[in-house]
């Protein structure tokens, strides 16, 4: 071999090795079938190595159901829905058979046939029935069924005990309308010294995410059926109500402080470091500040809703692969209701937090409130009795019981448009609240006028 | 004829690496970008084929016409920051007499930290409470800005930005270009009685005047992608004072999971990209003559 033709050849079979490689690549990841009458199905919801505890109840989890289920192999994926890499994962056979869903997006999945429909398989899920019927029509459409939700929560007050007792405010009373907020905001925000009253997002959706939960607080809604069309129901006097009272508590009151664009991790990072007295939040932001912020439980509260003529409900569920073939769907189904809507591991569930040092007795999981009749019942029972944190600061929340609404269609659209009216009541003094309302309408109703 | 032939086939045996990779990673990508701009996908069924509807949809967002203002708000800011300051650097670095390596690093550090850690560190200092600045203010006696916060200052607050985070890059390019002017040049200009601004004006502009333009069209292409900053720093608020195309772009695609829309906004400003793109490539042709 003379040397233009061995470098040829090497040429060639990097060339080649290159291409080999390439192929092999594209084709990785179509098996995982029924191998010798086994289901392997992939499933997300697996919480990351930082969050130690989580991820090891997990695994234990998994382990169990595998042992108590020989012919279903999980493979679990670390991470919850992330919209942003959704439809990647989903383009390119990345998506696992079973995979975690926000209230706001199974209506859109459903649109987009990005979701395989469990209709006739959901009949034999266990205890289905029994659950709250408007969680599970965040699931439905026509009829059909393409997903079951596994929590949820509804939006209230949470406020931070040490400082209304500082203030001289009585902390086993809190707020219950929003004049009764912006005077505490006031006493708050008088101690000085940075503290902040109260708090509200206004950047990256969740601005109107909150506008939202302003709206329902005080009865009105964002959007609304006309026919078979949605229209936006926000320019009116409930909307103005919402935002002027925004407005005063900003530039009247002067108790939201001086930085506003906020987002939840500003806020809790505020209420974690004992700057702030109230914000709009549900019960899960508990553990959160305490986890992640070196929160005490005996400082927080929660409350209702202020004024309680409605409350954002939200939450999550599963959904299962558009592609995924009968066998894999009824492996998953039963692993989501084993793991998530499983009333006979009620007590068994709780006493493995509590041992463990966890907080039982929020209104948050290891036990999903999305449960109706006895079943209801007795999980509120166990937890009461399994109790480790002060549930007494939590009870007003647990017994206001506003009417449950849930987030408009299309909903990251239309928040993205609300979040400019958060932004200019928080940013511009002059903001002229009728004139942005009105001009948000304008953009919301062809956001609406999608919706099929 | 067949030797000629065989060598330019061990050629591509060997070029075919980086052919596979940049077919792979790049023009594929751009070509099914270019494709999906005219679809609708949701990538279990098979794309469909919409035509202009995709545009259509585009103009009538109203944010559209708010993005591309922004954006060209955004390119002519930083031009006027970020394209005279990185020069009057280099200018004043390439007189220093003692410590040059020193200030050199000083200069270029920004530009080490990750985009994302940069954009961090300053909405802290924007802070309008108890931020850097506005603290620096209040103890000058001045009265405090509102900086990220209010839809007056913000686009200005994140040129200031990207300003900072880049200019160390232009300024070492910059200084390269001082550096290759002959010193007779200025001995001469000095005999002939010229001060400091003018052999400014007559020696180190002239001279430099190739680089300079090839800056400025690659600083028009760079800013015009604007991302990072709004992204971090604003969200695109307040009022969408700073929703960029990019960012806009990232919302279709990211947070509608429109993606047809987004590639077709991604064509329009690969065109806007391309234009200055082709004024680049003459330019720099021309000085290659």
């Amino acid at each position: 071999m003379n040397s233009t033709s061995l470098r040829r050849a090497a040429g060639l079979l990097l060339a080649g090795s290159l291409s080999l490689a390439a192929v092999a690549c594209s084709q990785a990841d179509e098996t995982g079938a029924a191998a010798g009458g086994k289901v392997t199905i992939s499933v997300n919801g697996q919480p990351p190595q930082t969050q130690p505890f989580d991820r090891k109840v997990f695994d234990e989890d998994v382990a169990e159901f595998e042992a108590a289920n020989p012919d279903i192999d999980i493979e679990p994926h670390e991470g919850f829905m992330d919209p942003k890499t959704f439809s990647a994962k989903l383009a390119g056979g990345q998506l696992e058979d079973v995979f975690y869903a926000y209230f706001t997006d199974p209506a859109n999945l459903i649109a987009r046939k990005q979701a395989a429909d469990i209709t006739d398989y959901v009949k034999d899920v266990p205890h289905y029935d029994a659950i709250r019927q408007e969680l599970r029509d965040v699931f439905s459409k026509d009829g059909k069924v393409y997903g079951v939700p596994t929590a949820n929560y509804s939006m209230g007050l949470l406020y931070n005990r040490a400082l209304f007792t500082q203030a001289g405010l009585n902390p086993d009373q809190p707020p219950k309308t929003w004049d009764e907020v912006r005077e505490a905001a006031k006493k708050i925000t008088a101690l000085g010294d940075g503290k902040v009253g109260f708090a509200e997002y206004s950047k990256n959706n969740q601005g109107g995410w909150h506008f939202t939960a302003w709206m329902y607080s005080v009865g009105g809604q964002v959007a609304r059926q006309d026919g078979d069309k949605w229209v936006a129901d926000f320019n009116n006097d409930k909307g103005r109500e919402a935002l002027q009272h925004l407005k005063d508590m900003r530039w009247a009151d002067n108790t939201m402080g001086e930085k506003q664009l906020l987002v939840i991790e500003d806020v809790q990072q505020m209420m974690g470091a004992g700057q702030l007295g109230m914000y709009l939040a549900a019960p899960d932001n508990v553990p959160t500040l305490v986890n992640q912020f070196k929160g005490d439980y005996a400082n927080y509260g929660l409350t209702g809703i202020p004024d309680g003529e409605g409350t954002l409900i939200g939450g999550e569920g599963y959904m299962l692969n558009p592609k995924a073939t009968p066998e894999k769907i009824k492996a998953g189904l039963k692993w989501v209701q084993w793991k998530f809507l499983n009333p006979d591991r009620f007590e068994k569930n709780l006493q493995r937090y509590k041992d463990q040092g966890q907080p039982i007795g929020l209104p948050v999981p290891p036990v999903a409130d999305v449960w109706t009749g006895d079943i209801a019942a007795k999980q509120a029972q166990l937890k009461e009795s399994l109790a480790t944190v002060p549930v007494a600061n939590f009870k007003s929340y647990v017994d206001a019981t506003p009417k449950g609404r849930i987030e408009p269609p299309n909903a990251q659209q239309v928040y993205a448009i609300l979040d400019n009216v958060m932004q200019a009541v928080l940013t511009n003094r002059d903001a002229d609240i009728s004139l942005l309302l009105a001009d948000a309408e304008a953009k919301v109703n062809p956001v609406l006028a999608q919706v099929k | 004829m067949r030797r000629r032939v065989a060598e330019n086939l061990t050629a591509y045996g060997f070029l075919s690496a980086a052919l596979i990779c940049f077919a792979v990673f790049s023009w594929y990508p751009i070509a099914r970008g270019a494709v999906l701009g005219f679809q609708q996908v949701d990538f279990v069924t098979e794309p469909t084929w919409v035509g202009w509807e995709n545009f259509e949809r585009l103009f009538a967002d109203p944010l559209f016409a708010t993005a591309w203002r922004n954006t060209l708000l955004f390119t002519a800011l930083a031009l006027v920051f970020g394209f005279v300051v990185p020069f009057l650097l280099a200018v004043v670095l390439n007189e220093l007499r003692h410590f040059k390596g020193y200030f050199r690093l000083i200069v270029y550090l920004p530009v080490m930290l990750p985009p994302v850690v940069a954009a961090l560190i300053w909405k802290w200092m924007y802070d309008p409470g108890p931020g850097l600045l506005n603290s620096a203010l209040r103890g000058l006696g001045l009265e405090g800005a509102a900086w990220l916060d209010s839809a007056d200052t913000s686009m200005l607050s994140l040129v200031i930005v990207a300003t900072w985070a880049n200019l160390g890059t232009a300024t070492l390019i910059y200084l390269a270009a001082l550096q290759s002017i002959p010193g007779d040049l200025y001995e001469a200009a000095e005999l002939d009685g010229a001060g400091v601004l003018r052999r400014l004006w007559h020696v180190t502009v002239p001279q430099t005047r190739f680089v300079l333009l090839v800056l400025l069209l690659l600083q028009v292409v760079a800013t015009m992608q604007v991302f990072t900053e709004p992204y971090v720093m604003t969200g695109g608020g307040p009022e969408d004072s700073t929703v960029t195309v990019l960012l806009l772009l990232y919302r279709y695609a990211f947070y509608y999971n429109d993606f047809g829309t987004a590639s077709a906004l991604s064509l329009l400003l690969l065109l806007v990209l391309g234009a200055f793109t082709a004024l680049y490539l003459r330019v720099t042709r021309k000085a290659d003559v």
